[in-house]
């Protein structure tokens, strides 16, 4: 499913004194089955950009669609309902909930849809498995190296079964090995026909080969490349 | 079966929740269940009151007539009686013998009766249960009283009272007329009041005009007035009490807004982390109201279990000289364990409620603002 930016702006705090413009009006589309990674420096906008295109929050002005629907001019209800059918998100600290074990974080997305249990726990167990975390199951989130963290922050993103993959600064907490890793499982999901979308100033991922799209960003504007 | 479902999945998401964070919801609930048994205790030893004075005068003549002699009371003579000749609607009368006796080696007001119907011998007397737990004696044994002649007259305690309403039994000495009259010194032909049983009970107020009309130096007291001064003044002894817990009530509704509805960083957090993987505002929403129903439910209960306890199994040592008020002269008793509905419901609405809302406004303000937001 492609995306479209039609120049969005994202400004913060609008009237006061500090109001600040994060995003000053990106258009883009965003194709459906690739890689794509926006990279810049901190403060360019990469993750205000990433999370208008997943409808984490919306644009102050611009339109965004997700195929042929508008999204910027949704209600939150249905916002939230293409959020929980079309979004998978890896945050940049990957944000589990402490406190929970692995397998509570990554069933946490399913609660609201109301599947059976049964059904649930077998498809967490599935991606347990797939992602080498079958033994951490029943282990709280805090007690995670880095790398596991991020590990269940995918399987959580995936347990509903999005069509698109948001990662914000998906590297930020790894070493080079599991960056190239992650890559790796990225590049699986697209060949499986996800969309990803990556924002990232680590070269580790925007020089990577399995990335078919980079977005430059600077200072909220697109930078040509 | 989607909606049960659903709300399983909530239910259990807050029970993790509040096992997460252990210390904040046990402080909580402690200083709920705290005052959920204060104002519980307030209001069932009240009703409690309130109940054994009803339960006690169901039985008792609907007009008490004393004699007022110089404004005061005074004994009455037998023969008005006969003045007061047959009075249309009044089905029995007749004299009582009656009065208060201070035992000062127990510091303890008894009430004392002279009964008719208990055949009781000049040497007879039945107790009430406290007089009889208060001087530790029992059927067969003897106790002794001082007459007004300042003799000393035994008696052997032919029964003990059974009733079920403890208030007014629990001090009671029955005994023989004759015996009264010799320990009070009070000749024959003379009474502590005369009663009146009547039938219709609208004519109550027509038949005690038409007695102080016949006899003008009487003051007549009816049943009614006895019962809403009894009401009155468990109510305002209830008010006071009340007052002096708006205190407390009202630190703990601050304890509450706090603790309830002041969010942390990390909990808004995550309110924004579960709104980001997909969970909608009215979501959450149901999962803080289960939460907060736990609590509540659970500090309902446990509070209201312990009141009912520290009032009808213990005696409500924190409120019975507040409530009671003439405590000391009295002896110990035990209230008959009663629940108000009205009561019982009016409480929930009034502590349950609150919080309930205390907790959904804050988060419901988190929960519509954009989850970026709430997460940055």
């Amino acid at each position: 499913m492609e995306i479209r930016l039609d120049a969005v702006r994202k400004v913060f705090n609008q009237g006061r004194p500090n109001e600040f413009c994060a995003i000053r009006g990106v258009s883009l589309r965003i194709e459906a089955e690739r890689i794509s990674c926006v990279k810049g420096a901190s403060g360019s906008g990469k993750t205000t950009l990433l999370s208008m295109i997943g409808s984490l929050s919306r644009p102050t002005s611009g339109r965004i669609h997700l195929g042929d629907r508008l999204l910027s001019g949704l209600p939150e209800r249905f916002l939230t309902d293409i959020r929980r059918h079309t979004f998978g998100f890896i945050f940049q600290r990957f944000n589990l909930i402490p406190g929970l074990s692995v397998l509570q974080n990554i069933i946490l997305p399913a609660f609201p849809l109301a599947p059976s249990y049964k059904q649930l726990i077998e498809n967490a167990h599935r991606l347990l498995e797939v992602y080498g975390l079958a033994d951490k199951a029943d282990s709280r989130v805090e007690w995670l190296s880095g790398g596991e963290a991020q590990r269940v922050a995918i399987c959580r993103a995936l347990i509903n079964g999005p069509q698109i993959l948001v990662a914000d600064e998906p590297t930020a907490n790894l070493d080079s090995e599991h960056s190239q890793r992650f890559m790796q499982q990225m590049a699986e999901l697209q060949r499986a026909g996800k969309t990803v979308i990556l924002a990232s100033h680590d070269p580790l991922v925007y020089d990577n080969a399995e990335v078919d799209r980079i977005i430059s960003l600077r200072d909220g504007l697109l930078e040509e490349g | 079966m989607s909606t049960l479902q659903r709300q399983r999945y909530l239910l259990d998401y807050s029970l993790s929740s509040l096992l997460r964070r252990k210390r904040k919801h046990l402080s909580l609930l402690f200083t709920y269940t705290l005052i959920i048994f204060l104002l519980a205790s307030v209001m069932l030893f009240s009703n409690g009151l309130k109940g054994e004075v009803t339960h006690a005068l169901a039985a008792s003549p609907e007009i008490v007539l004393q004699r007022i002699e110089a404004g005061r009371h005074a004994l009455i003579p037998a023969d008005y009686l006969q003045r007061l000749g047959r009075l249309r609607g009044v089905s029995a009368s007749k004299g009582r013998l009656w009065g208060y006796y201070f035992d000062s080696a127990l510091q303890a007001n008894y009430t004392l009766i002279a009964s008719d119907e208990e055949q009781l011998s000049a040497t007879e007397v039945i107790l009430g249960s406290a007089v009889a737990r208060m001087r530790g004696i029992g059927p067969g044994d003897f106790t002794s009283m001082r007459g007004a002649d300042g003799n000393a007259y035994s008696f052997r305690v032919k029964s003990l009272l059974d009733s079920e309403s403890e208030l007014f039994s629990a001090d009671l000495v029955l005994i023989s007329p004759k015996a009264y009259r010799k320990l009070f010194a009070i000749d024959e032909g003379l009474f502590t009041d005369i009663v009146f049983t009547v039938r219709n009970s609208r004519e109550v107020e027509k038949v005690a005009q038409k007695i102080v009309s016949r006899l003008p130096d009487t003051r007549p007291i009816l049943k009614q007035e006895i019962l809403s001064t009894y009401d009155a003044i468990f109510s305002w002894r209830q008010g006071i009490l009340f007052v002096l817990l708006a205190t407390s009530i009202l630190a703990f509704v601050i304890f509450a807004w706090d603790r309830a509805s002041g969010l942390s960083a990390e909990e808004r957090r995550e309110i924004g982390i579960l709104k980001a993987i997909g969970w909608e505002t009215s979501d959450i929403l149901q999962m803080k109201f289960w939460e907060g129903g736990v609590i509540s439910l659970l500090a309902f209960l446990c509070g209201y279990l312990l009141a009912y306890l520290h009032v009808f199994y213990t005696g409500a040592p924190l409120f019975e000289p507040v409530l009671k008020g003439w405590s000391v002269l009295y002896p110990n008793f035990m209230l008959t364990p009663s629940v108000d509905g009205l009561q019982l419901a009016t409480l929930f609405l009034f502590t349950v409620f609150p919080y309930v809302v205390a907790i959904i406004f804050p988060i419901w303000q988190v929960a519509i603002t954009d989850p970026d937001a709430v997460m940055r």
